[in-house]
């Protein structure tokens, strides 16, 4: 028997579970996959328990639901990875091997990397909406929040769904407008970006939403240390901001074990081909989601689509057949922008963010990059779709690859 | 692809005006291009920083993210904005001739 070892059950390594065990023999082929805990998050769905909108049954399942029969499932931490002896050393003592390793350890937040940030005033001034936990804590403040200043910061790129900065500005500019205090915030983003997006047609259009609803963008803004007494943010320029409530994105790293076993970069992402997600230094060792260190966006659909072109590649990689460079960074990405309205974003690493219409070029029914009442309802169908075709690897009917049927060139680059 | 002329050397830029070829960049476009971004003189603190960003980006392919400057080349990223201020990483990678580094995406 040949092992396939798959290190987390979150979005990629549960879709990767699914997909492998549908592409592989059976009788050639075992697959485990190990996680700490029993729970997996719709982490999308973080976004709306602020405002109410989401409670805990949405965003919490049972891993088990998600995993194929056929696939063992190992509860224990990941000590260690030994690349040189393909084994892992497991929390609970231990060893596994194996032949194939499929790493999928995402990536979490680090207040501790910021001083001042997670300290006495975490949960209290200063929230975030990156974990469940924090989104929980940040609906109770905003319950009796009495208003005041609240500044969102992004400590540093890349962050995982870096579009969730601006759907939080918009839909706490629809709460506050809904709560009858809209005229007692005031909504600023501070952000390490030359403004509102990192593509630049997105970036204007994203900036002029903000703008027309009174969200105040202060730019290239890279918080070097948090006074929580003061409640201000103080940058490494010296720029200072001040706040009442902050709403803060922590430093986004990969998982610890990965530094330690000495497979990471700087931030703990593990360096692969962009195209296929082999690592560069072993040849049995892929990685997925937002553990791997690709220049894509750090998001569900990207580990979807990852997911997908990887499979046809590991059954071509096992049979000794050379890999085709089949992922090209294709992300999208629904935005909220309030009031029942969204807007929708599909690119890759060439393409930028273009308008137009997405899946059927010239109808929809989404629109991109403009907003609409379909895309807001999509958004929310989403979740529907992660929890019963996404993750158990079901066809969705979206193509890997980005399109460019139904998108417009801006005049310049025709 | 646009061509500009910097220091007297003919080189390709991108709209952003980034070098595309890092092979073509000199020491003399380096001034240049540091007094374009607000940068009259580049000391030896300066050189150090640039001559890292050449190096790493010859063997990864890619200009380096702040953090892997400040991580790999032990310079202090409060350092990195009183030598390149606003956006050290963007700005050195430029002055560097090498392309806009990929830490957002």
């Amino acid at each position: 028997m040949k092992k396939v070892l798959i290190l987390g059950a979150g979005t990629a390594g549960t879709m990767a579970a699914n997909k492998l065990v549908r592409l592989l023999d059976r009788d050639e082929w075992q697959i485990t996959i190990v996680d700490k805990d029993e729970t997996h998050y719709y982490q999308p769905g973080f976004l709306f328990v602020p405002f109410g909108m989401y409670t805990r049954s949405d965003v919490i399942k049972p891993r088990r639901d998600f995993l194929p029969r056929d696939v063992e499932l190992v509860m224990a931490s990941i000590e260690m990875i030994e690349p040189e002896h393909n084994r892992v050393r497991l929390g609970n003592g231990r060893t596994l091997s194996y032949d194939f390793l499929i790493i999928a350890t995402g990536a979490d937040i680090h207040p501790e990397q910021t001083p001042g940030l997670g300290e006495h005033e975490w949960g209290r001034s200063i929230h975030t909406f990156y974990s469940f936990e924090g989104a929980l804590a940040l609906f109770r403040h905003l319950r009796t929040w009495p208003g005041g200043r609240l500044v969102f910061n992004v400590v540093e790129n890349p962050i995982k769904c870096p579009v969730a900065p601006l759907e939080f500005l918009m839909l706490a500019d629809w709460f506050f407008h809904e709560k009858g205090m809209r005229d007692r915030v005031e909504l600023i983003y501070a952000t390490p970006l030359p403004g509102a997006f990192t593509k630049p047609i997105a970036s204007k259009l994203l900036g002029g939403m903000l703008e027309e609803k009174g969200i105040k963008v202060v730019p290239e803004f890279m918080v070097e240390h948090v006074d929580p007494d003061a409640r201000k943010l103080v940058a490494y320029d010296e720029q200072e901001v001040e706040y009442d409530l902050l709403v803060s994105v922590p430093l986004n790293m990969g998982a610890e074990v990965i530094g330690k076993s000495g497979l990471g970069d700087e931030l703990n992402y593990v360096p692969v081909d962009k195209h296929t997600f082999l690592s560069n230094k072993h040849p049995n060792i892929f990685v997925l989601g937002d553990a791997a260190g690709v220049p894509a966006s750090k998001a569900g659909s990207v580990a979807h689509f990852a997911v997908d072109t990887f499979g046809e590649n590991f059954a071509r990689y096992t049979e000794g057949l050379e890999m085709q460079p089949l992922f090209d960074g294709h992300a999208n990405c629904f935005i909220e922008s309030g009031f029942g309205k969204g807007l929708l974003i599909d690119f890759n690493y060439e393409t930028e963010p273009l308008p137009g219409r997405y899946p059927l070029p010239g109808i929809g029914p989404f629109t991109l990059l403009e907003e609409s009442e379909a895309n807001h309802w999509g958004k929310l169908m989403f979740r529907w779709m992660y929890w019963n075709l996404l993750l158990k690897g079901r066809e969705l009917p979206l193509t890997a690859h980005m399109s460019m049927a139904g998108k417009w060139l801006p005049t310049a680059a025709k | 692809m646009a061509t500009r002329t910097i220091a007297g050397k003919t080189v390709e830029v991108n709209d952003e005006g980034f070098l595309t070829r890092p092979e073509e960049w000199t020491k003399e476009i380096a001034i240049e291009l540091a007094k374009e971004e607000g940068i009259p003189e580049l000391t030896e603190a300066h050189w150090k920083v640039i001559e890292f960003c050449r190096q790493d980006a010859g063997a990864t392919g890619k200009a380096p993210t702040l953090r892997r400057i400040t991580t790999a080349a032990g310079v202090s990223t409060k350092d990195m904005f009183a030598l390149f201020p606003k956006g050290p990483a963007k700005k050195v990678a430029r002055i560097s001739g090498l392309g806009k580094p990929e830490g957002c995406v």
